[in-house]
């Protein structure tokens, strides 16, 4: 018997509250690379690999969304709660944030119920021991009748010993029940309601007190998970009733104060907190002046005015200028000389440089511009500042008929759309969550800055930055309108609510960073070698050719017929030039895509005589609002769970996009004329 | 009755009762704010609304509406 079960996988889940550690964990566990952030809900389902050890053993573990309690009401409540319930770990690792005992140590109190050998990983000692607080580990141990580990996720500490307790819990193979925590009274009803289940013998009851808990505080879905008739229910009702006459309080509150009580009762007893009265740690001097009442607002405007000068003034325009003069001069220079000295076709020469180098190579130049941004958006989100916008903006964003909560992913919006739309799955209802998803691709992506940036060298040099405001705030603009009508007409709803707990700020990990920076530069990478390339070798061949398969000038090639039939419609915005038309469309690929196509079809400077500048504003206004790439509409899709919805998306973003820029070159024209007058 | 969002800044209150209800209420609960607690209220944000409290040694979040359906001890 031995043998066999030590050769089954160990499947082992990992609760605890947001932003405990949990991924740090499970990155520690599987060498893997998940995404990290310091704001609640970063892990939005479930993720599982496999546990390096060196016991030998095959352990599978699943990283879940951080929660507080298994309350059936948020969606990662939901999730974590049908994992645990139905996939029957074998052991638990329940992973405690020692900063913030109590309030975790209060799921603990839940998961201990399962009926499921479980471990606590007590996490970030090392900090608390900064703050100059302890705890008696071993006390704790003993009064919570649960194994402890003491770790530290983030330097990997105590994480070894943590894999050989999972394995040493697995082997014994028995759940050894937790001290009981409720008063005399209340155990007794919930022992009265274990027997009345025993009595009905409609179930397995391996999970007698979860059960007998769940159905005293009311719970509705385990009530409704059992269909008992009426009999039975009077049955159970009978004697959860009895506490009505002596208590005057509602049952799912006695449960909740009842853990409550025990917690503080045992902490009381193993934490000693050295911190004088009044001491402020880091953070909450931090906190002094990044939340004060009036520095707040003005103090999140410099944020984002510093994360844009950033990116797009000196320091982002070095990075380019070195990448270009890397990626056109010395490897493009280089492969035509080397194109030359083979001889190679005058075909072959077209399609590398004209192709591949101006297409691709345009926007790789952009790259360490837009990596630059990413660095910045992740700091901001490993610090825990995310959580502050999010506070400071919960009113503003009422007014649109969102929470504060919203607020997170629009801001990760500016990074990429994909991630962004993701995050949503942290709104606690449908229609914030739709509406969000709605607004968000208006928050121009860093897909996008290669278009920026090649219209404003030819067309807007002397106040770039200016112009690159202008869109960000407009797509900002557009977004608020978007929401008002949106919230006025098809999604009208109550506020969800705004109960937000804001972690303790961290300084980000370069780990963390480099994750979050590796994640974006992967994409970027294999966007540039799959959708990128494909896209500009298969521009330059259809601009090359004509349909009997002759190389042709552009004007004359199946391209341009292609555009041309698409390109009046573009004519009222003022850029009916069947070119701009055809990088719009590839611009569905990948937004990158329209640059990289503007590059092959406009060689050298051309672009420049093909647009006027209001016309160049006019596209830029276009190529902001329209519908964003495939990867962001498969995730739209996915988060919207609907057809209906994502077509909604799609067609409301074209239209607006070709509405507003209409609007733009029409309006200016007619200025000009005046001016003109 | 005294509710938590007639505390003023720095000023600490003992919870007695909670209103609310659903999905809402559950979510304070859970969030540790059940009868007995202490809390602390620590900060207004920048137009009044939401507020941040202390309670079970960490910061928390919330609406004055919400704040209003705390009810404290007297």
């Amino acid at each position: 018997m031995e043998n066999i079960s030590k050769n089954k996988t160990i499947n082992v889940v990992l609760a605890g509250n947001p932003n405990c550690g949990k991924t740090t964990l499970f990155n520690q566990l599987t060498g893997s690379k998940q995404y990290v952030g310091n704001w609640p809900g970063v892990t939005v389902e479930k993720k599982s690999g496999k546990v390096r050890n060196s016991l030998g053993r095959d352990i599978e573990v699943v990283d879940l969304p951080g929660i507080y309690s298994l309350s059936p009401y948020t969606p990662e409540e939901i999730v974590t709660r049908n994992c645990l319930l139905n996939d029957d770990p074998d052991v638990i690792i329940d992973i405690v944030d020692a900063t913030n005992l109590e309030r975790n140590l209060y799921l603990t109190t839940q998961l201990a119920e399962l009926a499921r050998p479980i471990v606590i990983a007590l996490n970030m000692c090392d900090l608390l021991e900064k703050n100059g607080d302890k705890i008696d580990v071993a006390s704790l141990e003993k009064q919570l009748s649960v194994p402890i580990i003491p770790i530290s996720a983030s330097k990997n500490t105590g994480v070894d010993k943590l894999v050989e307790k999972v394995v040493e819990l697995y082997d014994k193979g028995k759940y050894v029940p937790v001290k009981n925590i409720y008063s005399y009274e209340v155990d007794r009803i919930l022992r009265e309601i274990e027997n009345a289940l025993e009595d009905i013998k409609q179930h397995s009851y391996h999970r007698k007190r979860w059960t007998a808990v769940k159905l005293f505080e009311g719970d509705t879905v385990t009530w409704n998970h059992y269909n008992f008739t009426d009999e039975q229910k009077e049955h159970i009702n009978l004697h959860i009733d009895e506490i009505h006459t002596s208590k005057n309080v509602d049952r799912e509150m006695i449960i909740a104060d009842e853990r409550y009580k025990y917690i503080c009762s045992i902490t009381e007893k193993v934490v000693t907190r050295k911190r004088p009265a009044g001491f402020l740690s880091v953070s909450d001097k931090i906190d002094k002046v990044v939340t004060n009442r009036f520095f707040a607002l003005p103090f999140f405007l410099l944020v984002m005015l510093m994360v844009f000068a950033i990116t797009f003034g000196a320091p982002g325009n070095l990075l380019r200028d070195g990448a270009t003069y890397l990626i056109t001069d010395v490897l493009g220079g280089g492969l035509s000389s080397l194109l030359t000295y083979f001889n190679a076709s005058a075909w072959a020469q077209s399609l590398v440089i004209d192709g591949i180098i101006a297409g691709v190579g345009s926007v790789i130049s952009f790259l360490p511009q837009i990596m630059l941004l990413f660095i910045l958006l992740s700091l901001l989100e490993d610090s825990g500042y995310m959580s502050r916008a999010a506070f400071i903006m919960d009113k503003l964003l009422r007014y649109i008929g969102l929470s504060g909560r919203a607020f997170v992913p629009m801001l990760m919006g500016f990074g990429c759309t994909v991630p962004a739309v993701l995050a949503t799955r942290t709104l606690e209802n449908q229609k914030d969550k739709r509406l969000t998803i709605l607004i968000t691709p208006f928050m121009s992506c860093s897909a996008k800055m290669p278009v920026y940036l090649l219209f404003i060298s030819y067309f807007f040099a002397d106040y770039g930055p200016l112009v690159i405001f202008g869109i960000y705030v407009l797509g900002m603009v557009v977004a608020v309108l978007s929401a008002l009508l949106f919230k006025s007409t098809i999604l009208k709803g109550k506020n969800a609510p705004f109960v937000m707990e804001l972690p303790p700020y961290r300084m980000p990990s370069p780990k963390s960073l480099w994750l979050h920076v590796w994640d974006r530069l992967k994409d970027f990478l294999v966007r540039a070698g799959t959708v990128l390339l494909g896209a500009s070798i298969l521009i330059w061949f259809l601009q090359s050719f004509d349909f009997s398969m002759q190389m042709v000038s552009p004007d004359e090639s199946m391209l341009a017929s292609i555009g041309k039939f698409i390109a009046p419609v573009f004519a009222i915005c003022g850029f009916g030039d069947w070119r701009a038309s055809v990088s719009l469309v590839t611009g569905i690929a990948a937004k990158e895509s329209v640059a990289s196509t503007l590059a092959v079809l406009y060689p050298g400077a051309s672009i420049a005589d093909a647009f006027s500048p209001l016309a160049a504003f006019s596209f830029l206004v276009f190529v902001l609002l329209y519908t964003p790439c495939i990867a962001a509409l498969s995730a739209i899709h996915k988060e919207m769970g609907s057809l209906k919805w994502t077509a909604v998306t799609v067609v409301y973003q074209i239209f607006v996009a070709w509405f507003a820029s209409a609007l733009v070159f029409q309006f200016g024209t007619l200025i000009n004329n005046l001016g003109m007058m | 009755m005294k509710t938590l969002d007639d505390l003023k800044l720095g000023q600490t209150g003992v919870v007695a009762r909670l209103g609310s209800s659903g999905a809402l209420r559950r979510r304070i609960i859970d969030m540790g704010i059940t009868p007995g607690a202490t809390v602390k209220k620590l900060k207004t944000a920048p137009f009044g609304d939401p507020i941040v409290i202390i309670v079970r040694g960490y910061e928390l979040s919330l609406r004055v509406s919400e704040a209003k359906e705390i009810f404290l001890e007297e």
